[in-house]
């Protein structure tokens, strides 16, 4: 069995059996249990799943951003060809913002709404330089935050520079933090479902942006998101997951041609369709409570395929080349092999 | 420049307010039986000679007219004459005022300086020893009177261990008279006197200190909670994401936001300190507000209690613009759009 993706002198990301989990008053609630995913240096990925599925623990944990305690966090996340959950506080600090970096969600809640944009980008510059024992004068400093809220095709730099979040409209803002993901030059980026709260057509226009410097940048680029039609638009790999798993992954062209997973398959029947027709009613029942998570494939209680062998956990089955599903259903039969 | 006009809108709204205060007070303080003029004269004067002195004092004029008298006055910064002490009131509280003032602005002092540290404490170490033992002495100081704080603190500190005086501004032996600001501290230095600087300060501590009790109480749990509520937001989440360190993140990004909530409840606990230091001033002697004020009520000395009343108003409403100024400068979106968003 091969290593799935293309590899090109390996991949950038590497995320193996990664668990974590949360003390709760209700126990421990098990939110991944072995997720293993990969992204290779220019490649697009995306991670796609319903709310509350682990797109955000999993874009945490990577990040290094989760608060442990109460998190228990186990497996391996390696990065260049390091190990991050292993490494020393002050290296694993010194990755921040800087060689990995960061594109969040929400406009309105992600820049400190009592300090002007310049400030909060330079304090961005100024801790990665110290980190990296880089020296820059303040004006170095500011010329590169002005070069790069001009990469963002923000107009007047100058003027952004010098305001508050309250004096810019939302996406405004969200070019502001596409700014800040790529101030330190990373060559990896995480995006948090960018844009979902601005309107369309802006939200539109934010994600062609970063698809263009994700591009001319040649960055690696993580983009966890709940919608199909920007998975399919802006990457080039994908993985669906569900209740903590990875149910699926694989090209997109392939994922789009072919949906395998039951889960996926009702994931895609729910986009409603442009051409009319009946609206899907979505997909039955609930996410599993994850303190008291299924037995086996955690998707089974919902699943119109539910079977016995079901109650054990699938492995990931190869569909092709870069195609994987991890549910029974896909699992080679006796007769053909 | 909306924010001008926001700030000139308050202070019209500050001065109907007083206009208000005055009038209410002016009628509450003829309602109240008892007779000034016969209280000043003692039960010996003859009807003739109490008749006299209404009439000197305007006390048989309609009461619009007495009022439009006395505001007449006031505009030109004159209270009035006082019947007990036969001065001008101004110039009685331009000494009790800066009394007030003195022990007012160390207590906000101690308890802001007190006050945030413990509130970022108890956050940052949240469900902790460290964060219960800060949330006990916060709710106790809340919830203990002042004027109880302020006898504990007498007993205590000033008669069993001799540490602190407990009576007055001033050593009886120190010969001093603030006479340039009216506060001793400042008064003192710019006098060049280190040793009444010193023993001004021993006199002012403890009763700042059972003053201050509440506000640091106050102050203490509001700038934990807000800390904490800030905790949770985005834009920390984002510092810590870009690797902003833990410290910078602590005291910049979140203890300027969370300074708002807490600037709020400071104008707001004024009013509360400015009624306990009524008491606390009292217990200590403290030739203030309280002491002029109180006597002025027992005397039914009509422009004392108006001129004490007056002031302490006008005071606080002041402090409150004050506040609003300030938020202004901590928080843009009120600058720029005059409200919060």
């Amino acid at each position: 069995m091969t290593v799935s993706g293309p590899n090109k002198g390996g991949p950038v990301l590497r995320v193996d059996d990664l668990r974590v989990a949360f003390s709760t008053f209700d126990g421990v609630a098990d939110v991944l249990s072995g997720v293993d995913l990969e992204v290779h240096p220019g490649q697009r990925v995306g991670l796609v799943g319903e709310s509350g599925c682990g797109k955000s623990v999993t874009m945490r944990a990577i990040m290094g951003i989760l608060a442990s305690p109460p998190a228990r966090v186990r497996g391996r996340i390696t990065f260049a060809g390091e190990e991050l959950l292993t490494m020393g506080r002050a290296q694993r600090q010194a990755l921040k913002g800087t060689a990995m970096s960061m594109v969040f969600q929400d406009p309105m809640t992600a820049l400190n709404p009592v300090f002007r944009i310049g400030e909060q980008l330079t304090d961005v510059v100024r801790w990665a330089d110290r980190r990296r024992g880089l020296r820059r004068t303040a004006s170095e400093r500011r010329a590169r935050i002005l070069e790069v809220l001009g990469q963002v095709r923000l107009p007047d730099p100058e003027r952004i520079f010098d305001a508050y979040p309250v004096q810019l409209s939302g996406g405004m803002r969200q070019r502001v933090l596409i700014a800040m993901a790529l101030l330190n030059r990373p060559r990896f980026l995480i995006a948090d479902e960018p844009g979902t709260a601005l309107d369309v057509t802006t939200q539109d226009e934010i994600l062609r942006l970063l698809n263009e410097l994700v591009r001319d940048e040649g960055l690696a680029l993580l983009m966890i998101t709940h919608n199909l039609g920007v998975v399919r638009e802006m990457t080039d790999y994908v993985y669906v997951m569900y209740a903590g798993n990875v149910v699926e992954h694989g090209t997109t062209d392939a994922i789009f041609a072919a949906p395998a997973h039951p889960y996926t398959r009702a994931l895609f029947a729910c986009v409603p369709k442009l051409s009319g027709g009946r609206a899907y009613a979505g997909i039955e029942g609930t996410l599993p409570d994850y303190t008291r998570p299924p037995e086996g494939c955690r998707f089974h209680p919902r699943c119109p395929h539910a079977e016995a062998r079901c109650f054990e956990r699938p492995p990931s089955f190869d569909l092709g080349e870069q195609h994987h599903s991890a549910c029974w259903l896909h699992a080679p039969t006796e007769a053909k092999s | 420049m909306e924010y001008f006009f926001f700030i000139v809108r308050r202070l019209m709204w500050s001065l109907l307010v007083l206009v208000g205060l005055s009038i209410v007070i002016f009628m509450i303080a003829r309602v109240v039986p008892g007779d000034p003029a016969r209280i000043a004269l003692g039960p010996l004067a003859t009807t003739e000679q109490v008749a006299n002195l209404r009439h000197k004092m305007g006390l048989d004029r309609p009461l619009y007219v007495q009022y439009a008298v006395y505001i007449g006055g006031l505009v030109r910064g004159d209270f009035g004459q006082s019947l007990l002490t036969q001065r001008s009131v101004a110039l009685d509280l331009r000494t009790a005022f800066p009394a007030t003032l003195e022990l007012v602005l160390a207590t906000i002092v101690i308890a802001t300086l007190l006050g945030i540290p413990t509130g970022v404490l108890a956050a940052r170490f949240k469900d902790t020893w460290v964060d219960n033992i800060g949330r006990v002495v916060s709710l106790l100081g809340v919830v203990t009177p002042s004027f109880f704080i302020a006898l504990l603190l007498q007993l205590l500190v000033g008669y069993y261990l001799h540490f602190l005086p407990v009576n007055g501004r001033l050593d009886p032996s120190v010969s001093f008279t603030p006479d340039i600001t009216g506060l001793v501290l400042v008064d003192a230095l710019i006098r060049g006197q280190p040793g009444v600087w010193f023993d001004g300060l021993r006199h002012l501590l403890l009763p700042a200190i059972s003053l201050a009790a509440a506000s640091l109480g106050q102050i203490a749990r509001i700038t934990r909670s807000s800390m904490i509520d800030v905790s949770r937001k985005d834009y920390v989440e984002a510092a810590r994401a870009f690797g902003i360190p833990d410290l910078v993140t602590t005291f910049k990004y979140m203890l300027k936001p969370s300074f708002i909530p807490t600037l709020t409840i400071l104008g707001l606990e004024f009013a509360s300190l400015l009624g306990n230091a009524f008491l606390v001033e009292m217990v200590f002697g403290w030739p203030g507000m309280a002491a002029y004020g109180v006597r002025a009520i027992l005397h039914k000395d009509f422009n004392a209690i108006m001129g004490v009343v007056m002031i302490t108003g006008a005071f606080f409403v002041f402090v409150n613009l004050l506040i609003d100024v300030l938020l202004g400068t901590v928080d843009p979106r009120i600058r720029i759009r005059g409200a919060r968003s």
